[in-house]
């Protein structure tokens, strides 16, 4: 049994045909070549995958593709404008909010979510914000102070 | 995954009927349920995907009473002006339930019908003396949590909404997991007139009502009479996060913190 559903993937509109079964993150990675968008744990937990659903941060692992139909998708590769990174994204590069950089996708589409929601965030409302993102090489601290400064270059931009 | 049918009703009504068939699932959030399909622990050959009936969804005050539908997430009910005024503790606990991610997608009927034993609902639907609702009848939340994911529900019946009674004083303290964000234990108090309710999640089988703190409570509303309750181990979970005796002791400790937390003399915890 296979389903056509229609999304709008970072502003373009698309139709991809699927079985029930597939995920999200599947459609992005494997039928549209948004690869960007990461699996990590594949469990709900890791927060790699995490895209924006109607304005809403989820993880794209845990959401069946068909549950989306009609939805608006954004994903990383939608951040930047051009060759100009979202002032998020330059943030972490200028923080140090990563190392390997396979979180990063999920962290940076988390963190502006949660700017969205809060503005100004403190440094625990960041914490709580990304409870859900795991990373393993940088300890947080870079991070943190990417959020901190993207927060404040997103209200400026 | 193995591979299923996939159904989008758009009303109550339809659902229902498409639930009739034993072999067919409610989907609603699918915060627990598509990991579980991923795992291979289930295998429905139909799912029945709630989450475009917009009658599941929403919050609303009735009296004396919040009105959750099914279908509303987690984040929107810690959002919710109605219930962070009338039900603060309501939406603090909505507001702890796993992650962001997991907050935007999974709904207080997916929790409630699944029961899990280490969900935190379960603490505020009892801890509150709320009725679960369905499409066939009201239940009080003493008889709707029957054990280790097991709830009165009957096959295909489906959760429509909660009424939450609000309380005079309430409010939810627990110890998480830091992986999963699952309650380790967790204690709902709630003051309603003269009356004291305290409902366990994550310690038992299922979320259960802890009567001799209600007791103890009910005679001195106080941390200290809290923590002076010796809980008995027998029954409680044990797995690798927690021993049984450690979740006793977690017990009058939580709602000591919670009763703090009432009489407002502690912030967090």
């Amino acid at each position: 049994m296979s389903i056509p559903i229609r999304l709008t993937v970072n502003g373009r509109a698309v139709e991809v045909t699927v079985e029930p079964r597939i995920l999200l993150v599947e459609v992005l990675r494997e039928q549209l070549g948004l690869t960007g968008t990461h699996v990590g744990c594949d469990t709900s937990q890791c927060g790699a995958c995490v895209v924006w659903l109607d304005g809403r941060s989820v993880k794209s692992c845990a959401v069946l593709a068909v549950q989306c139909d009609g939805s608006a998708v954004t994903t990383i590769e939608g951040l930047a404008d051009g060759e100009v990174l979202h002032p998020m994204q330059a943030a972490f590069r200028e923080h140090h909010g990563l190392q390997c950089g396979f979180c990063t996708p999920g962290m940076v589409m988390s963190a502006v979510d949660l700017v969205h929601r809060n503005p100004r965030p403190t440094e625990a409302a960041i914490a709580t914000g990304l409870y859900g993102n795991i990373c393993r090489c940088t300890g947080y601290r870079g991070i943190v102070n990417a959020v901190r400064a993207g927060a404040e270059a997103m209200e400026q931009s | 995954m193995y591979p299923f049918a996939y159904h989008r009703p758009s009303s109550i009504e339809e659902a229902v009927a498409l639930l009739a068939d034993p072999e067919a699932k409610a989907l609603a959030g699918g915060q627990t349920l598509i990991p579980v399909l991923k795992q291979r622990l289930a295998m429905p050959e139909a799912l029945v995907d709630l989450g475009r009936i917009e009658s599941l969804k929403g919050i609303r005050r009735e009296g004396d009473a919040v009105i959750i539908g099914a279908g509303t997430t987690h984040a929107d009910v810690a959002a919710s002006p109605l219930v962070r005024e009338a039900l603060p503790a309501l939406a603090d606990l909505a507001g702890l339930i796993g992650d962001p991610q997991v907050r935007n997608r999974g709904t207080l009927g997916g929790s409630v019908a699944n029961a899990d034993p280490s969900a935190d609902y379960p603490a505020a639907v009892l801890g509150l003396g709320a009725t679960v609702h369905t499409d066939r009848r009201a239940i009080s939340a003493d008889d709707y949590f029957l054990g280790l994911f097991t709830t009165a529900l009957e096959g295909g019946e489906l959760v429509t909404a909660v009424s939450f009674a609000v309380a005079e004083v309430a409010a939810y303290r627990s110890v998480r997991n830091p992986a999963s964000g699952y309650a380790v234990a967790g204690v709902f108090v709630a003051r309603v007139g003269q009356g004291v309710r305290v409902a366990v999640t994550g310690a038992g089988p299922s979320a259960f009502r802890a009567t001799a703190l209600e007791q103890a409570l009910a005679d001195s509303f106080t941390p200290e009479a809290a923590r002076a309750v010796s809980w008995p181990e027998e029954g409680l979970n044990e797995d690798l996060h927690a021993s049984p005796a450690y979740r006793a002791a977690l017990i009058p400790v939580l709602a000591a913190r919670a009763v703090a937390a009432c009489c407002g003399t502690v912030a967090s915890g």
